[in-house]
């Protein structure tokens, strides 16, 4: 832990201003080195910052906060710079030539928060969560777990079957007293309650939903008004930036928030089923695949034609030969936008629905997976006639508990974690 | 070993006299010695000798937490030890009181005894019992000694708190003996030893001694109210003994005091031997004056009669805080100075005698160039005992539970030999008829492993009239072991093998059959423990280094020391975040050293 770290902590430059974070045991000879004076802890000064030759860089608001009571636990300092590119670029350098310093890797602030016992390991996947949320509901789900309250929730866990562990533990190392004979009445039905709860936490939307959004797949055959509708979704909204890695890009996908809510809206290649073509059979194949990840598809060819439970939509109110659906779920114009928004409306009360609540903890893929293990476990002893059987599936349960705040951490684990982060954060 | 030992004791005739119980083994305890009989050690042989009464505990759960236990004659149970011990090689006794440790350079350099002889040695090791300051208590009285009618070493107890160890007492206590001929055992429901064939050691071939039987008794209202009466005379409650005692193997005047609400606690009377008419009644542990015993004894069916012949005691010890151990039970400020048994706040028999070896080994192994044997969490209860001792501390006499072994499944009492025998081989410390009988053993293995692939039709196990299904498949036998109600025995007509050489094998490996995907669930966190025992923190770690941990955090773990990152993880109150700070920083410690 001997390098002194720093990185831009703002966004990526041009912006109003730039905070440079710069942590470590070299943080305050840095930041007298930069302004040529001395900071009081924990208060914002105005200073000028200069380079090596004294040469002045820039007007900067300095914040001065001594270790080990900081966000990285070591000695930390903010610069918030003017937010230029040039100007941080400078101050970059500045902080680069000197002895002991180097920019900070990838998710290396947070580390170091970890490694210094400021956050624990959930808590450490909740920030990483909440630095990139786009959205109101991705913060507030993050926030969740970086405020601690899953952490809780696990430790209270933790202690249930603890709880029933011991139970089953008296009876088997204790036997022989006449005091302690079997198991309580009460214990599977304990057990059982038990494993219903944590079945519930495991049905609830999960963290990633909010990452990737809401998918909506627009579907039907070619000329159906998919690309008016689908220009119509998404044209007015705000673009989320954050792209997936790996989609194939025959189809055309859109990251939006409407209403703060994140959808991912698709438009497919036209469906038409009874293609010869190689080539665009596999268009429609990769089609096909879209709708089976869906979580809502909007159907905009023959009714009856689509995926079950899609809308059945009829979208070309505005044409003159316009026959709608028997049972359209939504008439609208793509061309003209009438219906559109109405269109808009149902489909964030159905997102909601299917994403975490705002101030709901969400599990992502590892939290999901751990938990379920522990569920799984707990089922087993649930059913498991033979006390010494019980008690190691509740021990195994238990480990899954420890897996999950990290009290059974392992370096790969740790390593996968942190890659995680962006720079600076 | 190849290593020369000297055993130095206050009455060389006393060796292997037991002080308590005359019984070994139990929960938890017998799995500690069938470890030690698994390596040679003498305790499991020496109670198969006194053998009078054999009784399988927790003989209704699974095999993994049945606890052999025997009762002993003490007569035989002596005899076989001192045979053993005035048998071995490289072993001088010697008789004496143990008075002072001579170090020089901080080291230990010897022994000085009482009489002023000395002797130079580079390991000692101290295997005090409750002889190290020992005090009795009975009611109002008071004695110095730490067993009825023996000394105690008061000069050692002075030099080792003056040499600023962490010192502390503890106290235990044992039941008045009563005269079995005063007994009325008609009265009473008898316990008889089983009829199995099974022994402590895996070297004993048959059973010796004639079993006799217990009986069980209870203490009645009348025997709590003269305790009720009197708990003002008892020592424990008169503020005369402030240590704690064990809260698995209460006093009887503590039972009454926190379990008001019983009317009444089992007792076990157990003869003592079989040319005594001693009986210990197990389960009335008591240092409350003589005249209210007589009272709480006369109380109880069966025992309106009853003589006592030497009342029940209280004792109170010097214990040393294990904590200032290494996991070879080595003093840290004291090189070369080990201690073993009630000195390291344990209870008695087995515990200590899985330490003795521990000691003994490291000790050897160290002066001789060779390297113990790898012991850890994952292959006995004795390490799982160290590393509980020397990380956790004691607040009471620690006794070994089969809930302290997390991978009891693979640890059961029954397959310590395969455990931990070969590993014995390797570092020396087998004799050569236990090296001989393993290796046939092992021989016998491969020849049964191809008896566990056989493959067997559902339909026949069917018609056979065992409980499958019918359209089962065919499964080789190790996975039919797997089914509720499937024994290897009920498998027997389809495998036409002789298995009576090895039965014992046999059953060990149908029970690893049995287990086997709740072994192999454990493999990934097994694969997690061995990297992070891979981590060292030697001794020279300086936890107070590490950025982030609380002052809390480094008082705990600088007291406990723990030796790698997997055993700080299991010092108690240690959070994750603090873990997570060790494993970065010890990782740069490493890189950088």
């Amino acid at each position: 832990m001997s390098d002194t770290i720093f990185a831009i902590s703002s966004g990526a430059p041009p912006a109003a201003i730039g905070v440079i974070r710069v942590s470590g045991v070299e943080a305050y000879s840095a930041l007298r080195s930069l302004t040529g004076r001395e900071f009081k802890p924990r208060r914002a000064s105005l200073a000028t910052l200069c380079d090596a030759k004294g040469l002045p860089l820039d007007e900067a608001l300095i914040l001065w906060f001594p270790g080990p009571k900081t966000a990285t636990g070591e000695d930390l300092a903010e610069l918030h710079c003017h937010g230029g590119r040039a100007v941080l670029q400078a101050v970059f350098q500045a902080l680069a030539a000197m002895p002991g310093l180097r920019p900070a890797e990838a998710g290396e602030f947070t580390r170091r928060a970890f490694a210094n016992g400021r956050i624990d390991l959930a808590e450490a996947e909740g920030l990483s969560d909440l630095l990139s949320a786009e959205t109101e509901l991705q913060r507030a789900a993050a926030m969740q777990m970086a405020g601690g309250s899953f952490s809780r929730q696990v430790e209270t866990w933790r202690s249930t079957v603890l709880r029933l562990s011991a139970q089953v533990e008296a009876a088997l190392d204790f036997s022989d007293e006449d005091d302690v004979s079997d198991l309580p009445e009460q214990f599977k039905q304990d057990l059982a309650d038990f494993t219903r709860e944590l079945e519930g936490w495991l049905l609830r939307p999960r963290a990633e939903k909010l990452g990737e959004g809401f998918r909506v797949v627009l579907a039907g055959p070619p000329n159906s008004g998919k690309s008016t509708l689908f220009n119509a979704l998404v044209e007015s909204e705000a673009a989320i930036t954050s792209e997936i890695a790996g989609t194939t890009r025959d189809v055309i996908e859109r990251n939006v928030a409407i209403s703060n809510v994140p959808f991912s809206f698709v438009d497919t290649a036209g469906l038409r089923l009874d293609s010869e073509d190689t080539i665009e059979r596999m268009g429609i194949d990769r089609a096909q695949g879209e709708l089976a990840k869906a979580d809502l598809v909007l159907w905009l060819g023959q009714e009856g034609g689509g995926p079950a439970n899609a809308w059945e939509i009829s979208a070309r109110m505005d044409a003159s030969d316009y026959m709608p659906k028997g049972e359209a779920r939504f008439e609208l114009s793509a061309r003209t936008g009438e219906g559109v928004s109405a269109l808009k409306h149902a489909l964030v009360e159905l997102a909601r629905q299917a994403l975490p609540k705002p101030g709901e903890a969400a599990l992502n893929a590892r939290q999901h997976a751990v938990l379920s293990e522990a569920k799984q476990a707990l089922g087993r002893a649930t059913k498991e006639a033979d006390f010494l059987l019980c008690a190691e599936e509740l021990r195994q349960a238990r480990a899954a508990f420890d897996r999950l705040i990290g009290r059974a951490t392992t370096e790969d684990m740790l390593d996968a974690l942190f890659g995680r982060f962006c720079i600076g954060k | 070993m190849g290593a020369r030992a000297g055993l130095v004791s206050f009455d060389l005739n006393a060796i292997g006299a037991m002080s308590c119980n005359p019984a070994i083994g139990g929960l938890g305890k017998g799995h500690l010695v069938r470890e030690v009989d698994a390596l040679d050690g003498v305790i499991g042989r020496a109670a198969d000798a006194g053998a009078i009464h054999y009784r399988m505990l927790n003989r209704s759960k699974g095999s993994a937490v049945w606890g052999p236990r025997v009762q002993a004659d003490r007569v035989l149970f002596k005899a076989e030890v001192q045979r053993i011990v005035r048998g071995q090689a490289n072993l001088s006794l010697i008789q004496g009181e143990a008075a002072a440790l001579t170090l020089s350079g901080g080291r230990v350099s010897g022994l000085e005894l009482a009489d002023g002889t000395t002797f130079e040695a580079p390991r000692v090791i101290l295997c005090t019992g409750t002889f190290l300051g020992g005090t009795l208590f009975r009611g109002e009285e008071r004695f110095e000694g730490g067993r009825i009618g023996e000394n105690s070493a008061q000069r050692l107890a002075q030099q080792l708190r003056s040499a600023d160890l962490p010192m502390a007492r503890l106290k235990t206590g044992t039941p008045p003996r009563i005269d079995g001929r005063t007994i009325d055992w008609t009265a009473l429901p008898e316990q008889a030893s089983d009829d199995e064939s099974w022994t402590m050691s895996a070297m004993t071939k048959a059973r010796v001694n004639p079993q006799v039987f217990c009986a069980i008794t209870r203490t009645t209202e009348v025997s709590h109210e003269a305790i009720r009466a009197n708990l003002h005379r008892s020592p424990l409650f008169s503020g005369a003994i402030d240590a704690a005692g064990p809260r698995y193997c209460p006093s009887i005047e503590d039972k009454i005091h926190r379990f008001g609400d019983r009317d009444g606690h089992q007792v076990f009377l157990e003869p003592e031997g079989l040319t005594t008419h001693l009986v210990y009644p197990n389960g009335i542990s008591t240092s409350l004056p003589v005249d209210v015993q007589h009272d709480m004894v006369r109380a109880m069916p069966g025992l309106a009669k009853a003589e006592i012949v030497e009342p029940g005691y209280a004792v109170e010890y010097d214990h040393i805080d294990p904590r200032a151990l290494t996991p070879d039970l080595q003093v840290r400020a004291i090189p070369g100075l080990h201690c073993a048994g009630q000195i390291n706040g344990t209870t008695g028999y087995e515990e200590a005698a899985a330490q003795g070896l521990i000691a003994g080994l490291h000790a050897a192994a160290d002066e001789t160039g060779k390297s113990a044997p790898a012991l850890d969490r994952a292959n006995s209860y004795i390490a799982v005992m160290i590393d509980d001792l020397t990380l956790q501390g004691v607040s009471e006499p620690y006794r070994m539970l089969t809930s302290r072994a997390e991978y009891r499944l693979r640890l059961r009492a029954n397959n310590a030999s395969t455990r931990l025998t070969g590993l014995g081989i390797e570092a020396g410390c087998i004799g050569d008829d236990r090296k001989t009988w393993f290796e046939s053993r092992e021989e016998a293995r491969e020849d049964l492993q191809a008896m566990f692939e056989i493959k067997l039709h559902a339909k026949a196990l069917a018609d056979a009239g065992l409980n499958v299904r019918r359209d089962g498949g065919e499964k080789p036998v190790a996975e039919w072991l797997r089914h509720d109600g499937i024994e290897l025995d009920d498998l027997a007509p389809w495998l036409d093998r002789d298995m009576s050489e090895h039965a014992e094998l046999a059953e060990e490996m149908a029970e690893d059959a049995a287990y086997a995907p709740y072994l192999a669930r454990q493999e990934a966190e097994l694969r997690d423990l061995r990297a992070s025992e891979g981590l060292r923190l030697p001794a020279d770690f300086p936890f107070n280094e590490v950025p982030g941990l609380s002052s809390e955090m480094i008082e705990r773990l600088s007291s406990a020391r723990p030796p790698t990152l997997a055993a700080a993880g299991r010092v108690p109150g240690v959070t994750p975040a603090a873990l997570s700070a060790l494993l970065v920083y010890a990782r740069r410690w490493q890189t950088a050293a």
